[in-house]
C-alpha cells in the first residue's frame, strides 16, 4: 500500500493504481473521455489531465500510477484551463450544429463533459476532419463527421470482441476509425454486434433506426401488428427512465407496448423454452447418434456472424436451432395466424431486442420459413424507449400490463437467457430431467453464472454420464473456444456461446452505458425473475406442451425443421 | 600493416555521392595506377568529411591537404601533380572567403579549425566498409575494457560522471538512463537505437551510421553488457539507404570477427543487434512510438510512466539512446568521464554535433564543444552569411526548436541558454536564414510540418496543430486578423501543456519563439498587408509609404 | 543497343504473388514483422495492392483493418501504383529555405501533376519528402535512390531526361 495526497486529502491505496482510481476513493470524481472501465485506459483524449508536483508535464490520471508521497491537484487553474483546452480541441472539430438532430443528444459524454467544464462558446473554429457516414448495414449506423477518435470502438472491437473490424487510419488531423480500405460495416467481417455502440461516448455510432417502419405499420389499419421482446429487454428499460440498473420492469413495459398500438404482445421467452427443448432434443440425437459435437448454441447471430466469418469450418458445431424471436415469428405467422384465423400476409412481427445483430439476423434470406419473413422489424431496447417517450406515455405510472396467449407464457428456465450461462443452465434443467425422469433437487447451476470469460461444469447424468459442458461470453472467449475445438483439446458435449460480454443483458442494442457491475445488476434481475416463477422448467410450460400437441408434433419434427431450424453461410474472412 | 606514402581519403558521404564523388574515386584509382603508384598511395573512401558545400572532395594525408569541389579531370590532375609530382595543385586547394588565398591543410580551413571531434571522430578519415580501420583506431577496444575488466556498475558510474546527455532532443542523462534500465527487473531487456532523425535540417545520425557504424555496434553491445541485454535493434529511417547498406555491412563484420554473437571475447556475453526500417513518420522520433514502431504497429506514442526503462520493447525494459549518443560512449570508456567532462558547460559536458545549413557560406557537419556560442557558429565556421546578406535568426532543434535572432547570437549553445529563450538544442539541426526569409512563413512551414507529421492520437496535437497552420496561412495570404497572434499563442500555450508527446507538446516553438521574437513581421502581414521579404506572395513587398 | 529500353520492363503483377507468399511464409504469424513485410510487398509491387494485404493479413494473423492502419500511418506505404521513376523533392527546412518549394511547382507545372500522383504515360510519380540530410546541399532532389543537390529548375531538366 502506497499513501498519496490528492487535493489535500490523504488516501492509501495500492501501489500502482491509477490516480483516477485513487481520486475515487476520496470523492474526487475527475473527468475522463477516451478512458472507459475494462475496456482502456491510453491516456489520449487529455481530459483527465492532473498536476503531478515533481512532473513538469501534465499527467493523464487515467493511466498514471499511485506512487508513495505523491501529490497530486486535480483542480487548480492549470489543470482546470488544460482541460478545457482538450475539449475546446474536439469541440472544434465536432459538427456542432447537429447536437439536437443527433441520437445520442442529452445522452451524449461531450455534451455532458462540456457543459460541467464551462464551455460557453466554440472558441476555435476551422476545417473539420470531416468523413463518411456508413449507413449501408442494417444493423450499424457510422457518422465519421462526428467521431472524436477516442477509439473506444477500436479497442471493443479488436481487444474484447478479436473481430477488428474497425480500426484507426490514417493519422494526423485525417485519422479516421473506420474498416479496411475504407469499406463499409456490411461489406467486412463485422459482427454487428453493437458493443461499439455501447462504447461511444458521442452519436458517432448508433443503431440503424427502425421506428418510423414500426409506426407505420402500427398504424396501417391493414396491418396486424404483433410485438415480442427478449429478456434482457426487460432487465434494462428501466434505465432509460431513470431507474436504477438491475430494475425489472416488465409490467410497465407490457402495459407501455400495448398502449403504443400494438395488437398483440407476446413474449420471446416462450421460444426461449421451445428452444431448450428443440435444442436438448438435437444435442441428445447427436450424443446418441454420434453427431458433430461438441454443439453449439445458435440463438446469438452476432457469434453466428462471427463464426461464419471466422470459422466456417466449424459451422457443424451449430445447433441448427433458428434463435427463440425468429422462431417465434415463424410461429405467429403459422400457429397463431391459424388459431387467430389473420392471413400471415398482413402479420407484422416486430422484435424488441437487446442487440444489434438482430437486425441482420431478421434480414437473412433463410429466415422465411412460413413463407413471409419471421421477423419483420427488429427494435432495440433504446428504440423502444424513443417510442415510448414519443408516444407521451409516463413511463412510471403505468400499471402491469400483461403477455397474450398462446405465445405469451414462460418459464424461469426463458428468462435467465438474457444472462450468460442462462440457456446452459435452462438446457441442463431439462436435460437432466428429461434424460432421467428424476424432479432436480437444486436447479441453481451456479457454475455457468456468472462473468467469468469461460465457465466450465460437468454435469452427471444418468444414462449418459458425465455431460461436459462450458460457457463462453464475448466473441474473445468465443474464439478461444474455437481455436481449443480445432486443436481438439474441448471435450465438450454442449457449449453456450454469446456474443456480447455479459450475454443479452449488455447487447449492443441495450441502454448505455454497460460496464461489469450493470452487466451483474441486470442478470441479477433476471435470476430474481426466475426465481420468483412458479415454473422454471422450459419441458413444464404449459403453453409449450400444447403447441407440440397442437401444432408442432414432435421436436425435430417435420414442422420443427421447416420453422424452427435453420442453416448458415460460410462468409469470406474479410 | 603496410605503411602508405599517402593516403587519399574520398569523402563518400551522402551528400559528396550525391555531387558524383564515384566518378573522382575511380579516376584518383585509375590516376594511381597509370603512374604506377599504387604500392605506395592508397585509395579509401570514406564517410562525410562535414563539409558538404565542398563537395566533391579529397583528403590526401599524411599532408592533410583538402582538395575541393572536384571533376574527373581535377583529379586526374592531383594525381599527377600532387601524387606523383610532390606539388600542391593550387587551383583546387579552397580559398578563405574573406581574403580568397588558398587555404591547402585542412586544418587550418576555419571551419575545421574550431571544431572538437568526439562523436565524428573516425568520420571522414576511415573506410566506413571496413573494419580493421575502425579497428585500428582503438575500435572495440572499448568493449573489451567494459567486458574484461569494468562490472555494470562502473560503466554506468563512468557515464554518468562524464556528464553525457542525451543527444536526441530531451537532453536527458545518459548515465541515469543506463541505472534506470539496469536497475530493472524483466526475463529479457533491449538495447535500442533510435536512428530516426526526423528533424528536417538534421543529419549527424546519418553521418556517424554512413561514416562510423561500428561505433554506434561497439556502444550498443557496451549497454547490452551494461543493463543485462543481449538483443539490440538499430530503427532507421527508410530516408537513409546509403546508411542502412553501411550499418548492415557493418554489423555482417562484426559478426564475422565475433565483436557481435555469443561469447564475445571469451567473456560469455551475448550480443547481437538487428535493423528495422522506419516507414516515413517523424512522431516515431518519439522512443515509445518508435518502440511501438519495431513492433509493427502504428507508431503513436503513449503516455510515460511506464518508462521505457521500465516496459518498453515487447513490454520488457528498454535502453534506449539517440546515434550521437551513443557514438560518445567509446571515446567515454576509453578516455575516462574526466576527459569527456572537460569539454563543454557545467551543465553540458562534451562536444554537440550541428548540421549547419541555410544561408550560411559553409554548411555541412560541425562538432563543437557545447557552449560554444551561435555567432561563433554561424561566422567563424559557417564563414558568414551567403551574398554578404544579414543573419536573421537560427533555427535550432527542428519543428521543435525555436527561432533565435540576431540579438541573441553571443548566446553559448548549451541545454540550459537555449531552454531559457525558448529554443532547444534537439537533435542539432541549425538552420540559418537571412532577410529573404519571411518569418511568419517560417513559422507556417515548421507547423505544416508538425502538423503533418501528427500522428492524430491526442486532440491538442491532432485539432491544434491544425488551428495554428490555419491561422498562420490566413496571415501570410494577408487574410490576418487582428487578434490572431493573441488567438495563437493561446493555442501554443495550451498545445505545449496538454499534447501526449514531445512532438506535440515542442510542435508550437517556432510559433511562440518568431512571435516574441519578431513580433513586428507578424504585425506588418497582419495590419499593413505587407511581407519584408517578399515571400507571401499575395501580400505587398514594399511596405506602404507612412504618412507622420 | 536499340532495344534495350528500359531495365524496369513492366511487370506482370501476377507473377509476383508467389514471390510476397514466399516472403509471408518466411515471417508466418509473426504480427511484429508487419512492417518489414509492408516494405518488402512493396519493393516488389511499387506499392500495397488490397489483394497484398489481405495475404498478409492472414499470414501474419494481423486483422486486414490493422494492416491497412499500419499501411496509411506510414509515408512510404502508398496504395497506388506508382510512375516508373518517382521523383522527391525534399522540402526539409534546409531545402525550403533554399527554394524547393519552387522545385515543386516548377515539376508540377512541367510535368502536369500534382504532388502524390503519377503522370499519365506512368514515367513519373511526384513527390514530397522531409530531409534527406542533404541540407548542405539543398534544394535537393531524389530521383529513384539517386540525389541531386543544388537543384535548379534548368538542372531538373537535364535531371529528367536520364530517365525514360
Amino acid at each position: 500500500m502506497v499513501t498519496l495526497t490528492i487535493d489535500g486529502q490523504k488516501v492509501q491505496v495500492e501501489e500502482g493504481t491509477t490516480i483516477l482510481e485513487a481520486a475515487r476513493k476520496v470523492n474526487v470524481r475527475i473527468p475522463t473521455l477516451c478512458y472507459l472501465p475494462e475496456v482502456q485506459a491510453i491516456g489520449a483524449c487529455r481530459v483527465c489531465l492532473v498536476e503531478v508536483e515533481g512532473n513538469r508535464n501534465l499527467q493523464p490520471a487515467c493511466v498514471f500510477p499511485a506512487s508513495e508521497g505523491l501529490v497530486v491537484h486535480t483542480n487548480n487553474l492549470r489543470v482546470r484551463r488544460a482541460r478545457k483546452f482538450s475539449v475546446e480541441m474536439i469541440v472544434s472539430d465536432h459538427p456542432m450544429d447537429d447536437c439536437l438532430t443527433c441520437p445520442r443528444n442529452q445522452k451524449c459524454e461531450l455534451q455532458k463533459l462540456a457543459d460541467d467544464l464551462g464551455i460557453r462558446e466554440v472558441k476555435f473554429t476551422g476545417e473539420k476532419s470531416g468523413g463518411q457516414i456508413d449507413d449501408l448495414s442494417p444493423s450499424i449506423v457510422r457518422d465519421q463527421t462526428k467521431c472524436i477518435l477516442c477509439r473506444r470502438c477500436v479497442t471493443v472491437c479488436k481487444e474484447v470482441q478479436t473481430v477488428s473490424a474497425i480500426y484507426t487510419q490514417g493519422r494526423g488531423f485525417k485519422t479516421r476509425v473506420e474498416p479496411a480500405f475504407g469499406r463499409s460495416l456490411n461489406d467486412v467481417s463485422c459482427t454487428l454486434c453493437g458493443q461499439c455502440i455501447l462504447v461511444c461516448p458521442v452519436g458517432a455510432i448508433t443503431e440503424k433506426e427502425n421506428i418510423e417502419e414500426v409506426w407505420h405499420a402500427i398504424f396501417d389499419p391493414s396491418k396486424f401488428v404483433v410485438i415480442q421482446d427478449a429478456p434482457a429487454v426487460r432487465a434494462a428499460l428501466g434505465e432509460e427512465f431513470g431507474y436504477p440498473p438491475g430494475t425489472l420492469v416488465t409490467g410497465k413495459m407490457l402495459a407501455a407496448v400495448r398502449r403504443l398500438g400494438f395488437n398483440r404482445v407476446f413474449d420471446t421467452n416462450f421460444a426461449a423454452d421451445l428452444t431448450i427443448i428443440e435444442e436438448g432434443s438435437e444435442l441428445l440425437k447427436r450424443i446418441r447418434e454420434g453427431g458433430v459435437l461438441p454443439m453449439i448454441t445458435s440463438c446469438s447471430p452476432g457469434w453466428i456472424k462471427f463464426i461464419e466469418h471466422f470459422y466456417p469450418d466449424l459451422l457443424p458445431h451449430l445447433s441448427t436451432c433458428k434463435s427463440p424471436h425468429q422462431m417465434l415469428g415463424a410461429l405467429t405467422k403459422t400457429y397463431y395466424a391459424e388459431k387467430a384465423g389473420i392471413d400471415p400476409r398482413d402479420i407484422v412481427v416486430v422484435s424488441v431486442m437487446p442487440c444489434t445483430a438482430k437486425k441482420f439476423e431478421c434480414s437473412r434470406p433463410e429466415m422465411a420459413g412460413s413463407g413471409y419473413r419471421d421477423v419483420d422489424y427488429v427494435i432495440t431496447t433504446r428504440e423502444l424507449a424513443k417510442m415510448i417517450r414519443q408516444a407521451g406515455i409516463d413511463f412510471a405510472g403505468l400499471e402491469n400490463g400483461y403477455y397474450d396467449d398462446p405465445l405469451g407464457e414462460y418459464t424461469g428456465a426463458a428468462t435467465i437467457f438474457g444472462a450468460t450461462g442462462g440457456v446452459m443452465e435452462a438446457a441442463l434443467r431439462t436435460a437432466c430431467e428429461v434424460a432421467t425422469g428424476k424432479t432436480l433437487e437444486n436447479l441453481d447451476f451456479q457454475a455457468v453464472r456468472g462473468l467469468d470469460g469461460i465457465k466450465e461444469a460437468v454435469v452427471p447424468v444418468d444414462g449418459i454420464g458425465n455431460v461436459k459442458v462450458a460457457v463462453a461470453h464475448g466473441l474473445g472467449n468465443a474464439r478461444k473456444i474455437m481455436e481449443r475445438i480445432k486443436d481438439g483439446t474441448a471435450d465438450y458435449h454442449f457449449i453456450e456461446i454469446m456474443c456480447c460480454p455479459g450475454g443479452c443483458v449488455s447487447g449492443g442494442g441495450q441502454p448505455v452505458p454497460v460496464n461489469d457491475e450493470i452487466r451483474r445488476l441486470r442478470a441479477q434481475a433476471l435470476y430474481q425473475e426466475d426465481k420468483n416463477l412458479k415454473i422454471r422448467k422450459s419441458h413444464e410450460n404449459p403453453s409449450i406442451k400444447r403447441i407440440y400437441e397442437e401444432f408442432l408434433g414432435q421436436p425435430l419434427g417435420e414442422k420443427s425443421h421447416h420453422l424452427l431450424h435453420t442453416k448458415y453461410t460460410a462468409r469470406g474472412r474479410f | 600493416m603496410k605503411s602508405w606514402r599517402a593516403q587519399v581519403l574520398v569523402c563518400a558521404g551522402a551528400g559528396c555521392v550525391s555531387s558524383g564523388c564515384r566518378k573522382i574515386r575511380d579516376a584518383i584509382v585509375a590516376g594511381v595506377e597509370n603512374h604506377g603508384l599504387k604500392q605506395e598511395v592508397k585509395v579509401i573512401e570514406t564517410g562525410c568529411i562535414g563539409s558538404c558545400n565542398l563537395g566533391p572532395l579529397v583528403l590526401i594525408n599524411p599532408e592533410g591537404v583538402l582538395y575541393q569541389k572536384l571533376t574527373p579531370e581535377d583529379a586526374r590532375d592531383i594525381v599527377a601533380e600532387h601524387l606523383a609530382g610532390g606539388k600542391l595543385v593550387e587551383r583546387l586547394l579552397y580559398k578563405d572567403p574573406l581574403t580568397g588565398r588558398p587555404v591547402a591543410r585542412l586544418e587550418e580551413i576555419d571551419f575545421f579549425k574550431y571544431q572538437q571531434k568526439i562523436v565524428l571522430r573516425n568520420c571522414g578519415l576511415i573506410d566506413p566498409m571496413n573494419i580493421e580501420e575502425y579497428v585500428a583506431r582503438e575500435g572495440y577496444q572499448a568493449l573489451h575494457k567494459v567486458l574484461t575488466s569494468m562490472t555494470p556498475e562502473k560503466v554506468v558510474d563512468e557515464i554518468i560522471d562524464s556528464g553525457l546527455r542525451g543527444r536526441g532532443g530531451a537532453g536527458f542523462s545518459t548515465g541515469l538512463k543506463w541505472k534506470f534500465a539496469r536497475q530493472a527487473q524483466g526475463a529479457l531487456k533491449y538495447v535500442v537505437c533510435n536512428a530516426d532523425e526526423g528533424d528536417p535540417g538534421a543529419f549527424m545520425d546519418r553521418s556517424v551510421l554512413e561514416g562510423d557504424p561500428h561505433s554506434v555496434i561497439e556502444a550498443m553491445a557496451i549497454a547490452g553488457y551494461t543493463i543485462g541485454s543481449s538483443q539490440g535493434y538499430v530503427y532507421i529511417r527508410a530516408e537513409y539507404p546509403l546508411a542502412i547498406e553501411r550499418l548492415e555491412w557493418a554489423i555482417r563484420q562484426a559478426r564475422e570477427r565475433k565483436y557481435l554473437g555469443r561469447n564475445i571475447f571469451g567473456t560469455g556475453f551475448d550480443f547481437d543487434v538487428e535493423i528495422r526500417i522506419g516507414a516515413g513518420a517523424f512522431v516515431c522520433g518519439e522512443e515509445t512510438a518508435l518502440l511501438t514502431s519495431i513492433e509493427g504497429r502504428r507508431g503513436e506514442p503513449r503516455p510515460r510512466p511506464p518508462f521505457p526503462a521500465v516496459k518498453g520493447l515487447f513490454g520488457f525494459p528498454t535502453l534506449i539512446n539517440n546515434v550521437e549518443t551513443y557514438a560518445n560512449i567509446p571515446a567515454i570508456i576509453l578516455k575516462g568521464a574526466q576527459w569527456f567532462a572537460s569539454f563543454g558547460t557545467e551543465k553540458s559536458k562534451g562536444t554537440k554535433v550541428f548540421a549547419l545549413a541555410g544561408s550560411v557560406i559553409n554548411t555541412g557537419l560541425v562538432e563543437v564543444p557545447m557552449g560554444t556560442t551561435l555567432r561563433d557558429l554561424v561566422f567563424k565556421i559557417g564563414g558568414g552569411i551567403m551574398d554578404k546578406k544579414q543573419f536573421k535568426a537560427a533555427q535550432t532543434g527542428g519543428p521543435s526548436g525555436g527561432c533565435i535572432p540576431a540579438e541573441h547570437l553571443d548566446i553559448p549553445i548549451d541545454y540550459e541558454s537555449l531552454t531559457r529563450i525558448g529554443a532547444i538544442v534537439g537533435s542539432g539541426g541549425l538552420i540559418i536564414t537571412d532577410e529573404n526569409t519571411c518569418i511568419v512563413d517560417f513559422a507556417r512551414f515548421f507547423m505544416d510540418f508538425t502538423q503533418s507529421e501528427s500522428c492524430g492520437k491526442c486532440p491538442p496535437c491532432r485539432i491544434g496543430t491544425k488551428r495554428i497552420l490555419e491561422i498562420l496561412i490566413r496571415i501570410t495570404q494577408g487574410r490576418g486578423r487582428e487578434d490572431d497572434i493573441d488567438r495563437l499563442v493561446e493555442l501554443c500555450n495550451n498545445i505545449k501543456d496538454t499534447a501526449l508527446c514531445g512532438l506535440g507538446q515542442t510542435a508550437p516553438n517556432p510559433v511562440l519563439t518568431t512571435i516574441k521574437y519578431f513580433r513586428d513581421e507578424y504585425l506588418e502581414h497582419i495590419n499593413d498587408k505587407h511581407c519584408r521579404a517578399g515571400v507571401c506572395r499575395r501580400l505587398k513587398k514594399q511596405a506602404a509609404v507612412k504618412i507622420s | 543497343m536499340e532495344n534495350q529500353g528500359c531495365s524496369c520492363a513492366p511487370i506482370n503483377e501476377e507473377d509476383l504473388y508467389p514471390k510476397i507468399e514466399e516472403i509471408i511464409n518466411q515471417h508466418r504469424g509473426n504480427q511484429n514483422a508487419l512492417i518489414m513485410v509492408l516494405h518488402k510487398a512493396q519493393n516488389l509491387f511499387g506499392y500495397l495492392p488490397g489483394r497484398v494485404q489481405e495475404m498478409v493479413s492472414l499470414g501474419l494473423g494481423v486483422p486486414l483493418s490493422e494492416v491497412y492502419g499500419v499501411a496509411t500511418f506510414y509515408a512510404f506505404f502508398s496504395m497506388v501504383p506508382k510512375g516508373r521513376h518517382e521523383i522527391k523533392v525534399c522540402l526539409g527546412t534546409a531545402c525550403y529555405v533554399r527554394g524547393g518549394q519552387k522545385i515543386v511547382e516548377y515539376l508540377e507545372k512541367g510535368l502536369g501533376v500534382r504532388v502524390g500522383d503519377t503522370t499519365k504515360d506512368r514515367r513519373f510519380s511526384l513527390n514530397e519528402v522531409r530531409c534527406v540530410g542533404a541540407c548542405s546541399l539543398a534544394p535537393a532532389v531524389l530521383v529513384n535512390d539517386d540525389v541531386y543537390a543544388q537543384v535548379d529548375p534548368a538542372k531538373v531538366d537535364e535531371i529528367l531526361v536520364k530517365y525514360e
